[in-house]
């Protein structure tokens, strides 16, 4: 198990490293290199995983299946691919003074920390230390979302602070209302937060004790995904943080957020034998998507707009779980992963727009397509994907959660179709004149590098065209482990 | 000790609890909020001393030893000191209609005991009293956060939710196991770290510690420009 140990401890030493790094460019270079790792030895780890069912390691302390390995190289990957973008783009933001020398040092530190945490809390077999990783990924992320200093900025991280504190100490209530019901059967010590053995004997937890702690890990937990109405934090700390903090923000930290979720949903199910975790799901995944989908059209800065549709997005995940047919899993676990690549991609792109624009308020970008095609291009095929358009892979898994749905719940697809029609007018109104629009006099050329974007889309691209057949594979195991305690 | 009298003692730290939680909220002056903080930490560590003891849990000794360190003197020490550097230590918060506060209060209790209600059958007396008093402070000390409009005492709120959780983990569970509990203080003390830091650069950009003016530089990016 030393690549488990390699993926884990690398992010983290890397981490110490440059926080004593003073030089930027160097510190921007090993950061590509310590994620660039981190990724390398996630891909060994999920080939060795892939033969068997499942791995623990270290005795019982970290436990890998189908499903998380999987998120484990996506974030590692999509972690790989933002140290390439922010290399250019924060070199752009110390050129004009956004940020001195020091906070590129807590930067790159605190980069590389919340990468430890969350590897950590995906590989955690004790949901004690999902916890505890969860929580420090958030700490890392806090200290991101201020790092230009600007009244908005800390007004913003403060919000994030105080809203994700509360939602992940009604989580940690959650998690004690667990412990209290296990402890009866496992005895009291670590075994009785051990997922691995809780899932074996989700049977013999008092279901009603099980009822009441999904309440608040819903509640505590789902604050963190984003869902609405614990929402409030999400578009300011999108919108006011560096672009890669609000790329890795969407794509990543939200995922593990709701992976917890579904691991909770999991024991949940096998303790209730009933369908409420994934109907209270399934309710707050559509009242997310209506809202998130109408509050789109409101936003005038870009990097909120495109906040709002990760609302969307985690919203429709979260309901796709819900629904809890293999299916309904398949189709969440693939959105998972191109909704991470796409939404990192577009906020790629949009970072190197607002630089070459010098704001983020959409109605003065204007051109992009004129005045640096890369972008523009950018900006409108990523919309596009995200918007659900074939042959790009989030159409592939729009379709399957509309077919579980009319599987399950037909009269439901009425609201799911209209929550993404109203998003999808929403991204293009916007996205359109920006685009295409006159280009303003003031436009500044900057340094960029599209590469990651293009990877991001063209894996997004392929993943619609044809899924491989591993992948497939993987995901069909996933999505049995997911429901296999569904009614 | 006999079981019924350690159980005794347990009840009676349990509704001592549940009276600061209400004394929390009902302060309006900056250090007696910090004093009742204190002593919240103070009475949690002791608790956590009397089931170690009567439950036999050894490891329960060290949590109580972390917590009577951590939340009895640091946190409160810290945040001391930040009054003092910040000179605040001597203002005064207006507080919101606090007779409304305090029938919302005996609501949110009311609540608290009414939820745990279907666990109570299943558990024995100890259990079930310490459950409701610590969900009930939890929101509590929630309530403490929605109606405070300082950023300390937000503050205070939010660790006197983490003292409430600490409290329902001893209260029913007999503390969760060592790594989680030194995970979750790491965690505490860590973000204790980052509101100190905070504070200054609150203070330092908008001349002042009240929720209202942070979050007036967010309201001109939302739809209502």
């Amino acid at each position: 198990m030393n690549f488990f140990l390699a993926t884990l401890l690398t992010p983290l030493l890397g981490g110490l490293l440059l926080g004593i790094i003073r030089n930027p460019k160097l510190a921007a270079k090993l950061n590509i290199l310590t994620s660039s790792l981190t990724f390398i030895f996630s891909l060994f780890l999920a080939f060795e995983v892939l033969g068997k069912d499942s791995v623990h390691a270290m005795q019982n302390w970290f436990y890998l299946d189908s499903y998380n390995v999987f998120l484990v190289s996506l974030t590692a990957f999509v972690g790989m691919t933002t140290t390439i973008f922010s290399k250019p783009y924060m070199q752009h933001e110390l050129g004009i003074g956004r940020v001195n020398e020091r906070r590129m040092r807590l930067y790159h530190s605190m980069y590389q920390l919340f990468q430890f945490g969350m590897l950590l809390g995906f590989t955690s077999n004790n949901i004690g230390v999902l916890w505890v990783s969860l929580e420090l990924a958030t700490l890392a992320t806090v200290l991101l979302v201020s790092l230009y200093r600007t009244p908005a900025s800390i007004a913003a991280a403060w919000k994030y602070f105080i809203l994700c504190g509360m939602g992940i100490a009604l989580a940690l209530f959650g998690t004690i209302l667990v412990f209290f019901t296990s402890s009866t059967v496992f005895g009291h010590g670590n075994e009785a937060l051990t997922w691995s053995l809780l899932y074996a004997h989700a049977g013999d937890l008092d279901p009603t004790v099980m009822g009441i702690a999904f309440c608040f890990l819903m509640v505590g937990y789902g604050t963190k995904v984003g869902l609405v109405p614990m929402h409030a934090w999400l578009p300011d700390a999108h919108g006011e943080g560096p672009t890669p903090v609000s790329a890795v923000l969407s794509g990543l930290l939200l995922n593990l957020a709701l992976y917890a979720l579904v691991r909770f949903k999991m024991l949940v199910d096998g303790s209730t034998n009933s369908d409420m975790a994934g109907h209270i799901m399934m309710g707050f995944g559509m009242i997310s998507l209506l809202v998130a989908a109408m509050s789109l059209h409101k936003q005038r800065d870009i990097k909120r707009m495109f906040s709002f549709s990760s609302i969307e997005h985690m919203a429709l995940m979260t309901f796709a779980f819900g629904i809890g047919t293999p299916l309904a899993a398949f189709a969440a676990l693939l959105h998972m992963t191109v909704h991470s690549l796409v939404k990192s991609g577009i906020f790629f792109t949009v970072g190197h727009a607002a630089q070459i624009m010098g704001t983020q308020k959409m109605a003065e970008i204007r051109g992009l397509i004129y005045h640096h095609p890369g972008i523009g291009w950018g900006l409108l095929i990523g919309t596009a994907a995200i918007a659900g358009f074939p042959p790009f892979a989030v159409f592939m898994s729009e379709f399957l959660l509309f077919t579980a749905t009319l599987e399950s719940y037909p009269w439901l697809c009425i609201p799911l179709l209209l929550g993404l029609l109203i998003a999808m007018g929403g991204l293009f109104r916007f996205v359109q004149p920006m685009v295409y629009g006159e280009a303003p006099e003031h436009a500044k050329a900057v340094h960029v590098n599209m590469t990651p974007v293009y990877v991001h889309f063209g894996l997004a691209l392929l993943l619609g065209l044809a899924i491989p057949t591993f992948l497939a594979h993987w995901y069909h195991q996933a999505a049995a482990l997911i429901t296999a305690g569904t009614v | 000790m006999s079981a019924s009298f350690a159980q005794q003692i347990i009840d009676g730290m349990a509704a001592l609890t549940l009276l600061i939680s209400f004394a929390l909220l009902a302060q309006h002056r900056m250090l007696s909020v910090l004093h009742w903080f204190a002593a919240q930490g103070l009475l949690l560590a002791a608790t956590a001393a009397v089931v170690a003891y009567s439950s036999g849990e050894h490891e329960l000794y060290i949590s109580a030893i972390m917590t009577f360190l951590l939340k009895g003197l640091l946190l409160p020490w810290m945040l001391w000191r930040v009054i003092r550097k910040l000179h605040v230590h001597r203002e005064v918060e207006p507080l919101m209609n606090s007779g409304l506060t305090v029938i919302i209060a005996i609501t949110v209790t009311l609540f608290a005991f009414h939820i745990i209600q279907p666990i109570e059958v299943t558990s024995d007396l100890m259990t079930r009293n310490s459950m409701a008093i610590a969900t009930a402070c939890v929101l509590l000390s929630m309530l403490m956060m929605i109606t405070r409009k300082k950023a300390i005492t937000q503050v205070i709120g939010f660790l006197a939710v983490e003292n409430s959780l600490f409290f329902a983990a001893i209260g029913a569970t007999n503390g969760m196991p060592l790594v989680v509990e030194i995970g979750i203080a790491f965690d505490v003390l860590i973000a204790a770290l980052i509101f100190g830091l905070f504070f200054f650069q609150i203070r330092n950009t908008f001349d002042s510690m009240e929720i209202d003016t942070l979050n007036a530089s967010l309201i001109h990016k939302d739809e209502d420009e």
